[in-house]
């Protein structure tokens, strides 16, 4: 642990900031509250929100997990945890059960989470309508007035187009029937995770400067059309390794003949069920 | 067999190792001291503090030498540490027109009181390498010293009304913009926080846009003047203002044309750029663009980019920009399956459908339109 820093980086005061802007966001589900984002010493778009929603919430008995991509040993994965080793000194793992806090970059475990866990993710974009509405003044307009016209207008025409909806992942959900919500860039795969999660979901967006959050046991819906309903990734293939049929699928290109194998992209939990196969 | 990749950590302890042998190079050659940096690179010691929003230049020229030079890695370091700092206290409102001015030239006025200023300048220099070993320099001392105080060149335009008025102290208390978010509409101070610690190379570009007809508002260099400017702070418990000490400034102050609107009569207008050291481009340019961002409060037509806060302000600064351009470089692979899926179910259907096309004709019928009028032009040609 490095000592000239303070418990987990962040000054105290910036903490009880984070954690005002943080209650906040639990609040009221699925709203972006603005905050003070701090810089922080990995770059913007590397997680700066992430980090500082963890460092908010790091206590010294906590047990942390990072993930990019769904694996561990990214390198960003890596480096994040490697920063709060160094100056929170807190125990960290690989195993989603055993985790207190977990930071995540595009995935949800596919182990499911329970009450005692918070997952935190790490976001570029926070405002959904972004692509659509560059202004923010005028994003945050639409969303005061529930007006998310932009947003559906968008899905039919992929589906008057390409006769699908054309967003196969930070695929929009409508968070406890009110707020439009990004889910960072998590493929829609996981999406169905977000409804009625038993484990708090927070959000963070450093270089935006937005928190929000999805509490516990909330409705989370993915946009979709009656005659069109919400439909998640699948996969001819199994996972080669362990031979999950069930989880996202990473696809491997293994020789210079373009060969392809597919893998889970969760690698804790591709990992014990290897561990769990009659050898 | 496929084993999936393992070792990130050890992975960056060795990219780490290497980094360092790159930076500190050929261990013959000595390390680059401090001092030398602050000394013969103080222009660059000026930006990193200038948009690093520190002042200490010991810290400013060991985030060079750790950075290796890259200014925009040693601003970076430098905010990363900035963030870790307690906040004291509030300086007083810094006086300009008190500066020890070393610097100071007006574009509007062949002489003004006090005079023009040449001080040490790059512009005159005619870029001619110099090879060979640095003469010393003997700088011949002037006969008189320069004027203690030099009155602002916009003031004497002031005193006639003919530019507009904004009076000292009429300005909200801002907002500390690396403790709150940026807000839309930001007022001019919060604008004004952002430019300071904006890239010097996007309000450099930005600002040249005004002048190439993207929000033209026919700037006048009313005066630039560079030199010290004490700080004042006021501590509660002694209740009137102590000088703490003193640092380098460059103060641009823009003319701008005007012709009238939103309740204003004809007049000229100010574009105001402020920043530490020697650097005249950054306070220029900021000039430039805080002019053109006050297009709504004139009642001007916003059309450029230069005029847009939103579009400027949200994408002035290095270090955001720098991050998320280059995040770009991390694993994206669990999105691009997500795509690649996407792609395969949308072209496996274009191979179903290729019959009916969806979106083609328009470009088709020009096609057809142009070879016909192709066609009638031969036939024309060759009937005459």
């Amino acid at each position: 642990m490095t000592p000239s820093y303070n418990f987990a980086f962040l000054d105290e005061n910036t903490k009880r900031m984070l954690r005002r802007a943080l209650l906040k966001a639990v609040a009221i589900p699925g709203y972006q509250v603005p905050f003070g984002s701090r810089e922080m010493p990995l770059p913007y778009g590397w997680g700066t929100g992430g980090i500082q929603v963890t460092a908010a919430l790091l206590g010294p008995d906590d047990v942390l997990k990072v993930i990019d991509q769904g694996a561990d040993d990214t390198t960003n994965a890596v480096n994040i945890r490697r920063f709060f080793s160094r100056v929170a000194g807190v125990a960290t793992t690989e195993r989603t059960s055993e985790a207190s806090v977990i930071q995540t970059r595009h995935r949800i475990p596919e182990t499911s989470l329970r009450e005692d866990q918070i997952l935190v993710f790490q976001v570029p974009e926070p405002e959904p309508l972004r692509t659509l509405e560059p202004r923010e003044a005028e994003t945050r307009t639409l969303h005061a007035l529930a007006d998310y016209g932009l947003m559906h207008v968008k899905l039919y025409e992929d589906i008057a187009q390409y006769g699908h909806i054309a967003t196969s992942y930070d695929y929009p959900v409508l968070v406890d029937g009110r707020f439009l919500t990004s889910p960072s860039p998590i493929p829609k795969f996981d999406n169905p995770k977000l409804d009625h999660s038993p484990a708090l979901m927070l959000f963070g967006a450093g270089r935006e400067k937005r928190l929000y959050a999805i509490p516990p046991y909330t409705k989370v819906e993915s946009l979709a059309f009656d005659d069109h309903p919400f439909e998640i990734q699948q996969w001819e293939e199994t996972c080669a390794l362990c031979g999950s049929g069930k989880s996202y699928l990473d696809e491997v290109v293994v020789d210079d003949q373009g060969t392809r194998m597919f893998v889970c992209s969760d690698t804790d939990y591709c990992g014990q069920r290897q561990a769990e196969m009659p050898s | 067999m496929y084993v999936a990749v393992k070792g990130g950590e050890q992975a960056i302890a060795r990219s780490l190792e290497l980094l360092a042998e790159a930076r500190r190079g050929d261990t013959a050659v000595p390390e680059l001291e401090l001092a030398q940096i602050r000394q013969q690179l103080r222009l660059g010691v000026a930006r990193v503090m200038q948009e690093g929003s520190l002042y200490d230049e010991e810290l400013a020229a060991l985030a060079i030498r750790q950075a290796a030079g890259d200014m925009l890695e040693a601003i970076f370091l430098l905010r990363a540490y900035r963030t870790t700092l307690p906040r004291f206290g509030y300086t007083e409102a810094l006086d300009t027109t008190a500066m020890r001015v070393r610097r100071r030239v007006s574009g509007t006025f062949k002489d003004v009181p006090g005079g023009q200023v040449l001080g040490p300048t790059y512009d005159y220099t005619q870029r001619l390498l110099e090879f060979g070993p640095t003469i010393p320099a003997t700088v011949v001392e002037a006969e008189e010293p320069l004027a203690a105080s030099m009155p602002r060149v916009l003031d004497l335009l002031d005193a006639e009304a003919l530019i507009e008025r904004i009076d000292a102290g009429s300005d909200p208390e801002p907002i500390d913009l690396t403790r709150e978010p940026l807000m839309f509409p930001a007022d001019r101070a919060t604008r004004m926080q952002n430019l300071a610690r904006g890239d010097e190379g996007f309000l450099l570009g930005m600002a040249y846009s005004t002048q190439r007809g993207y929000a033209e508002s026919h700037p006048f260099a009313g005066e630039i003047r560079m030199g010290e400017v004490d700080v004042l702070v006021c501590p509660e418990e002694l209740g009137f203002a102590i000088e703490i000490g003193s640092i380098t400034l460059t103060e641009c102050q823009m003319i701008n044309q005007f012709h009238g609107g939103n309740g204003l009569p004809p007049q000229f207008t100010r574009g105001y750029g402020l920043s530490m050291g020697e650097s005249e481009r950054k306070a220029m340019s900021m000039a430039l663009v805080d002019r053109s961002l006050r297009c709504d409060e004139l009642g001007e037509t916003s059309y450029a980019p230069a005029q847009n806060q939103e579009f400027v302000l949200s994408h002035s600064d290095s270090v955001e920009a720098s991050g998320f351009v280059q995040h770009l470089k991390l694993p994206h692979y669990v999105d691009f399956q997500a795509e690649l899926s996407l792609l395969r179910t949308l072209s496996a259907q274009h191979a179903r459908t290729a019959n009916t096309p969806i979106a083609e004709p328009v470009v088709k019928e020009h096609a057809v339109a142009t070879e016909q009028a192709f066609d009638q032009r031969l036939s024309v040609e060759a009937q005459s």
